[in-house]
């Protein structure tokens, strides 16, 4: 089915999210919709599903004019949406997901199961999904969990797939995997709008590609095209994708941690005897797939985790057992992976969350006073050395980017007398341009002789800051590799395969 | 850069009419004061109260014989019906009014300005107690034990009151300070019971109301509360050394607690937003999480809040023993102004001059309420319901602002709709 956007436009108040965009997908390709976080794709999207109303413009399918009141319109028009975070329930089977929200029934409501069951048999026989339609959704992992996702929208005949973002939570074979279910899917003459801010991807897979910037389409990009240009059209100026980096000079051992277990209430094991050292001037990358582990390494050696046995030193003394109070006063910087729920108080200004780690000594409390002139003068020279874009100190850190959140976050860490940093997926959902600054203070640190620990998920990403790389699968350590190895190897070590030879060397 | 982007609706050269939000002419600095002031909460805070008022109006005239004798022949001379409704509403007001502020009907002023100060005498209470809450709320925990902290801290503040012998002054001082430390430490346990094991404080303060409330009853029978020689469930009346002393002579019933409030919220003011004990708890009170991973001690500042909480609350209590009932007291002394603080901290946005000014009318409305229905027969009721009201519009501020046609915070034009999923906002795209 061939889809076409004219003229779509979509302000909120005075601010133009989408700006006269024009967007035409023919049957059976894979459009790539590219941009920065907030250049306004999923607003669009949103549009195209229902979901909001455009000012102007018009969305047309196989050229009729379509009139989406909600997003049961646009599925019945044949629209259909993976989103990131998947609309899925998780005590549910498979079957049942897919039935939700046009379930046939019999007689009395008695929901009729079985037609559900061969629905999902018949389009995953189609596709080679193996997918089974009576397994529970939250024991299944996240690739396939996806699938029920595209099982889910193709079952209501979706002739035009919208992926928001489809590649956030998977690991790299998976992702290989998902492309190859995309072109499975182009073939079969199903239209398909690819919604990413990953280079690699797009080039990938991409037929054509529509760059995004500020709400207006910029133009189209040939997926031969280059990163370095695709980049350059989505920020609108140059930009440098490797980060300059010197040989790391690691010196003396700085973190030790030695057979790090780390339980969860009921006893379940979350890290398992992990023991690494990071010298003073290296970076360690930790790398493995969302939710193997590296979160509660982190809260370990943060202190926030409360079940936690093995050692932990830093520069000699033992950093185990001791509250977070104690641990960041011992010179440990840590930027959580969560920023907006674990980093910042959204409702804090500027100054308040520079502060928020340290209200409880001089030169920021005086007797029980925080000392206001001080903090807006400290405040005011962060936000310069940082480049942190508001309106001033006194913004609230829930109305900035994005970028300028983690600017905030990194300004607080990297101000203090530091022995340690650790740095938790510290360019998640941030923009090329915060991206760069984020990896140059990084690196920054390092070159001070500063330890640092930077747990990512994106491989790019490792593969630009580390100077050696630990994969950890299933709460364990699989290997600590060079941080040049091949992505190849890093991908294979990430699904849980110990390291061949020229890995093992380090 | 949003005023580059922006296209606003084109200006006629007429200036800005802050009355009508719907049409900003110049979406410029008075236009973004403008929505900071309606879509900020002091100004629902007052439309509620408006609200409130008005729905009372249609409440007074309903249950007024005047206005029901008159509509039953409505159809033939409405204005019978509209002139008694108008003058049900007009006497009950302004005999709210005066007996809450000022009583023109008196010669003079020093008798006319009495209403005034009965309504700071009623005011005192709430506000102590209204901090206490408030305070609560801002760390993110929820203190409806007032009753129970205020019946602790009148009961240990009044047996000093009334059963030892110290020198004037000493006296009433160490009342005040056993009753305080009474409340802090039945609001402190609370806070205990929730850093230790998690106990919800809502639950935990529901039931300490009981036990103190069947703790003072057992006390005041037959336990150290007991007058001597009485069967009364009363307590001996507190000795002239402890209690407060009036602020303007025996005329008037206002007394140092008033004083005292004024100090507490001063405190509270410096507390919430000057020192580093607040500024953990506001933290704590915002995002717990982010508290905690920035090394604050989430548990301990429940403790510390509950405390100072209840301590705040505690001084509703001992005010009630040592200024307003001095004649000995019963255990219903908290005469609901345990709950009625949760309304005032509500009307007061939870900030201390915010709850002061809440405390204040409330006061005029309990100083008011007998003598509208002294002087008009409406019953006190009326006055109980506008308060209710007043903290169901408060709760439900997308209703008030519908009602007034308010723009929506988080949305930059009035009118538009409220996008369903928050997926781009327009500060994050002007900012990045």
């Amino acid at each position: 089915m061939k889809l076409e956007l004219r003229g779509i436009t979509k302000r909120f108040g005075a601010l133009v999210a989408n700006d006269h965009i024009n967007l035409t997908v023919e049957a059976g390709e894979i459009h790539a919709l590219l941009g920065e976080n907030g250049a306004g794709k999923s607003t669009l999207m949103n549009v195209l599903y229902g979901l909001y109303r455009a000012e102007e413009g018009e969305i047309l399918l196989d050229d009729v004019v379509q009139h989406f009141a909600g997003p049961g319109d646009a599925m019945a028009a044949g629209i259909g949406m993976v989103h990131q975070h998947f609309m899925l329930i998780p005590v549910f089977t498979v079957a049942e997901n897919v039935m939700l929200g046009h379930e046939e029934t019999g007689f009395g409501g008695h929901l009729d199961l079985p037609a559900a069951r061969r629905r999902v048999t018949e389009i995953s026989a189609r596709f080679g999904f193996d997918v089974d339609p009576d397994a529970l959704v939250e024991d299944l992992p996240v690739g396939v969990q996806q699938r029920v996702e595209i099982i889910k929208a193709l079952s209501r005949d979706a002739r035009v797939l919208v992926f928001d973002e489809p590649t956030a939570v998977l690991t790299p074979q998976e992702t290989d995997e998902l492309m190859g279910i995309m072109r499975q899917l182009r073939d079969s003459g199903t239209s398909i709008v690819f919604i990413t801010h990953k280079l690699r991807e797009v080039r990938a897979v991409a037929d054509r590609i529509t760059v995004i910037r500020l709400g207006a389409v910029v133009g189209e990009a040939s997926p031969t095209a280059s990163n370095e240009e695709l980049a350059t059209m989505m920020v609108g100026r140059a930009v440098d994708l490797t980060v300059d980096k010197s040989p790391a000079e690691p010196g003396a051992p700085a973190l030790v941690v030695s057979d790090l277990t780390v339980l969860d209430p009921h006893g379940q094991v979350l890290v398992n005897s992990v023991s690494f050292t990071v010298h003073a001037g290296e970076i360690l990358a930790i790398a493995g797939v969302q939710g193997n582990g590296q979160t509660e390494l982190t809260e370990a050696l943060m202190g926030l985790q409360p079940r936690v046995s093995g050692e932990i030193t830093l520069d000699g003394s033992s950093l185990r057992g001791h509250t977070v109070r104690k641990i960041l006063d011992a010179g440990v910087g840590f930027v959580p992976e969560d920023r907006t729920e674990d980093g910042l108080v959204s409702e804090f200004t500027i100054a308040e969350n520079l502060m928020l780690d340290r209200s409880h000594q001089p030169p920021f409390v005086k007797r029980f006073n925080v000392q206001l002139s001080f903090l807006a003068k400290f405040a005011e020279d962060k936000v310069k050395e940082f480049d942190v874009r508001s309106q001033g100190i006194d913004t609230l850190v829930g109305r900035l980017s994005g970028g300028n959140q983690q600017k905030v976050v990194l300004a607080r860490e990297l101000s203090r007398e530091l022995r340690l940093f650790i740095a938790a997926q510290p360019t998640r959902g941030l923009d090329v341009g915060s991206i760069e600054f984020v990896h140059e203070r990084i690196i920054a640190t390092r070159d001070a002789g500063t330890p640092v620990i930077v747990i990512s998920t994106e491989l790019d990403e490792v593969a630009a800051l580390a100077d050696r790389i630990l994969v950890m699968f299933r709460g364990r350590v699989v290997g600590i590799v060079p941080g040049d190895t091949p992505r190849a190897v890093l991908g294979l070590m990430m699904a849980g395969e110990t390291p061949t030879e020229e890995g093992a060397a380090a | 850069m949003s005023e580059t982007l922006q296209t606003p609706p084109v200006s006629s050269g007429k200036p800005a009419q802050p009355g009508q939000p719907d049409q900003p002419d110049q979406p410029g600095r008075v236009y973004q004061i403008f929505r900071e002031i309606t879509t900020g909460n002091a100004i629902i805070s007052v439309l509620a109260v408006l609200l409130a008022l008005l729905v009372g109006a249609i409440l007074i005239a309903f249950t007024n014989e005047d206005v029901q004798k008159a509509s039953v022949y409505f159809f033939s001379r409405p204005g019978d019906t509209v002139v008694a409704a108008w003058n049900s509403v007009s006497g009950a007001y302004s005999a709210l009014f005066q007996g809450s502020v000022y009583n023109f009907r008196k010669p003079d002023f020093a008798s006319g300005i009495k209403p005034l100060t009965e309504t700071l005498t009623f005011a005192t209470p709430l506000i102590a107690a209204g901090l206490g809450v408030a305070l609560g709320f801002r760390v993110g925990l929820f203190n409806i034990g007032g009753r129970g902290q205020m019946l602790i801290a009148a009961a240990l503040g009044g047996w000093v009151a009334f059963a030892l012998d110290l020198p004037a002054g000493i006296h009433l001082v160490v009342a005040l300070v056993v009753g305080v430390a009474g409340g802090a430490l039945w609001g402190g346990l609370v806070g205990l019971l929730k850093a230790r094991t998690g106990a919800h404080e809502v639950i935990t303060t529901i039931m300490l109301n009981y036990v103190a409330y069947y703790l003072v009853s057992y006390l005041l029978r037959d336990g150290f509360l007991k007058t001597p020689g009485s069967n009364n469930p009363q307590s001996p009346a507190s000795k002239p050394t402890a209690v407060f002393p009036d602020l303007l002579g025996p005329t008037y019933n206002l007394h140092l607690g008033f004083i005292l409030v004024i100090i507490a919220t001063i405190f509270t003011w410096w507390l919430l937003s000057r020192s580093n004990l607040g500024f953990q708890f506001r933290a704590v009170g915002l995002n717990p999480h982010a508290a905690r991973v920035a090394g604050i001690s989430v548990d301990r500042m429940y403790v510390y809040a509950m405390l100072l909480s209840g301590g705040l609350v505690g001084l509703a209590g001992i005010n009630q023993v040592l200024g307003t009932s001095t004649s000995g007291f019963d255990a219903g002394i908290d005469s609901g102004i345990g709950f009625d603080a949760i309304t005032v901290a509500l009307l007061g946005r939870s900030r201390p001059w915010g709850v002061f000014a809440a405390g204040i009318l409330f006061g005029a409305f309990k100083a008011g309420g007998f003598s509208m229905q002294a002087a008009e027969g409406v019953p006190i009721d009326i006055v109980l319901i506008v308060q209710s009201l007043i903290v169901l519009f408060i709760a439900a501020p997308p209703l008030v602002r519908a009602i007034f046609r308010l723009p929506t915070p988080g949305q930059k034009t009035p009118g538009a709709k409220t996008p369903r999923k928050r997926t781009t906002t327009p500060t994050e795209v002007v900012a990045s």
